[in-house]
């Protein structure tokens, strides 16, 4: 395995313990799940995934978390970059409470969200004569995902944000560009590919979550129903066949997911690298 | 050409981020509206649900409060949710050591896709995380009737517990130190080997010192999601009153039992949790940032 020689000790012994706690804790549970997956037949297994409860809770999950995260990504632009560029009491304290939704147990967040957005809530009293239900409604669960996603965009625009080079857009500047055409021109290209691994993160968080959604959606079949509670429904009712089925997929939807957002990031490190050499 | 030294003067102004020509700023009416925009933003988002938290949690008095968070069962959930943290929290912390020392010290091949593997209880959704070990050790799981014959069990009992939130919070501290470790290099545990240091006293006494703050925010981080985990805890507990409620569970209970005030008293424990979690965070990233100053 080894192939520089490093005079330091130790890499037996460390790779060791890394590799047989990762084997023991991560991937011999997940291989028996894709195991377990193998053995149901085919019928059994896309009688499952493909149900039509089960579509409805697909649409949902990444319908939701598509708009949450389109939210988020336009809204965390807002946030990192007022954050980072201007000065303003408070600036510190709201910048601290960003990694709020990190912080906060998903349940609090549920439960909360809910009796706010809730008929009798503080928000809810607003909206409900305008005719707008949010608790127990698809706009719920979009709701909850927003707050779970907020962080991811806002965490990965602000270093890029503050590495920019205030010089290019100086240049731009100094040749006649207005500021709204500097920002388009200039700075956004150096911006996207933060923009969208941020805008990938919070989606695929989305994509898997739980505790924040099951107490605003109201967990209606085939209406406010979310992929993972699916899941967890059919655990109860002993349904192991259904559960690890869409398990599975899902499972595989964000594998494929933390792949792409790799890649991503791969791709924005390059960029960066590129646009730092070449100024 | 007259604006040309005033141009190179605003250049060589001392603070770039705020500079004060019309076409390098946005104009203040924008400046206000997007500053308006976010804060509104993070107002909606952020600090409402942190008051209904504690507002809620004292609707019913400071009476109820206090005995819905001096409750027996209100108290057996805290003491497994602290018990599955101190479980969780130093493996982890020293599994995620381990691994940053044999990523971030040697060259070998396949590290890409180790690094890769360390990150993938994050893409794992926490209800299918549960899943796994249901379908490990459950009544129908491959193990199943191996436990039965021993009478041991693991999923609806603590054990589960355990396992569930040490798999989800598997990678906080591992990614923390490898990027950490890499761009410290070797140097300094190099010139103590040669200097006569013993391997563990090199750790001990070079890199421990280093990586520390590092190390503690892994730890800070790690140990607010150990604690309020909710959906993988949820698969695997069983939601069995005063033996495997943690406390996120113990919320959920409260909560769909009407018991609204109850509920939001415990939750805002977890609350008082997440605000310390951040400050923590704050100072830990205001010393690191000092130090990279300084360095």
């Amino acid at each position: 395995m080894r192939r520089r020689r490093s005079v330091l000790p130790g890499f037996g012994l460390t790779l060791g313990v890394t590799l047989v706690y990762l084997s023991l804790l991560v991937l011999l549970p997940l291989a028996g799940l894709f195991l377990r997956s193998a053995s149901l037949s085919a019928g059994e297994f896309f009688s499952a995934v493909a149900s039509p409860r089960a579509l409805a809770a697909y649409r949902l999950s990444f319908g939701a978390s598509f708009a949450a995260a389109s939210v988020n990504a336009v809204m965390g632009l807002v946030v990192a970059w007022v954050l980072v560029r201007y000065r303003f009491p408070g600036r510190g304290l709201a910048d601290a409470l960003v990694d709020l939704p990190f912080a906060l147990p998903t349940a609090v967040a549920g439960i909360t969200l809910t009796s706010l957005l809730a008929k009798t809530g503080w928000l809810g009293r607003v909206l409900e004569p305008l005719g707008i239900q949010v608790a127990y409604t698809p706009l719920g669960v979009a709701v909850a995902l927003t707050f779970i996603g907020l962080p991811f965009v806002v965490r990965t625009l602000q270093p890029v944000l503050q590495d920019l080079d205030p010089e290019i857009e100086e240049a731009a500047a100094s040749l006649g560009a207005s500021r709204w055409l500097t920002f388009r021109r200039v700075l956004f290209p150096g911006l996207w590919p933060a923009l969208v691994t941020g805008f990938a993160l919070a989606f695929a968080r989305a994509v898997g979550e739980y505790g924040s959604v099951v107490f605003i959606s109201g967990n209606m079949p085939g209406r406010t129903e979310i992929a993972p509670l699916l899941i967890v429904t059919k655990l109860e009712q002993y349904d192991y066949a259904g559960a690890t089925a869409i398990a599975t997929t899902l499972l595989l939807i964000s594998f494929g997911l933390l792949l792409g957002i790799n890649a991503l990031q791969r791709f924005g490190s390059h960029r960066l690298s590129g646009a730092g050499e070449a100024s | 050409m007259s604006t040309r030294p005033a141009d190179w003067t605003l250049a060589a102004a001392p603070a770039p981020r705020a500079p004060a020509s019309s076409a390098l700023a946005e104009p203040p009416w924008l400046r206000r509206l997007l500053t308006a925009a976010a804060l509104g933003f993070l107002g909606l988002f952020l600090v409402l649900p942190l008051v209904t938290v504690f507002a809620e949690a004292f609707s019913k008095g400071v009476g109820v409060y206090l005995d819905a968070i001096s409750d027996p069962i209100a108290l057996a959930a805290v003491r497994l949710t602290l018990l599955v943290a101190a479980i969780s929290v130093p493996a982890n912390a020293a599994f995620g050591v381990a691994a940053a020392w044999a990523i971030a010290k040697f060259e070998f091949r396949g590290k890409a896709l180790l690094v890769t593997a360390i990150d993938l209880p994050f893409a794992v959704s926490p209800v299918v995380a549960g899943l796994i070990f249901v379908l490990l050790f459950g009544a129908q799981g491959i193990f199943g009737p191996w436990l039965r014959e021993h009478d041991l069990k693991i999923i609806f009992a603590v054990p589960g517990i355990v396992l569930a939130t040490t798999f989800i919070t598997f990678p906080f501290v591992a990614r923390e130190l490898i990027p950490l470790m890499q761009e410290q290099g070797s140097e300094e545990e190099e010139a103590a080997l040669s200097l006569g240091a013993s391997g563990w006293q090199t750790f001990r006494r070079v890199t421990l010192p280093n990586i520390s703050l590092g190390l503690l925010y892994g730890i800070v981080l790690l140990n607010a999601r150990a604690m309020g985990e909710f959906g993988a805890v949820s698969v695997v507990s069983g939601h069995i009153r005063g033996v495997t409620n943690t406390l996120p569970l113990h919320v959920e209970i409260l909560y769909n039992e009407y018991q609204s005030a109850a509920a939001f008293a415990a939750a805002s424990l977890l609350a008082l949790l997440a605000l310390l979690t951040l400050v923590l965070k704050r100072i830990l990233e205001w010393r690191m940032g000092r130090i990279a100053r300084a360095a």
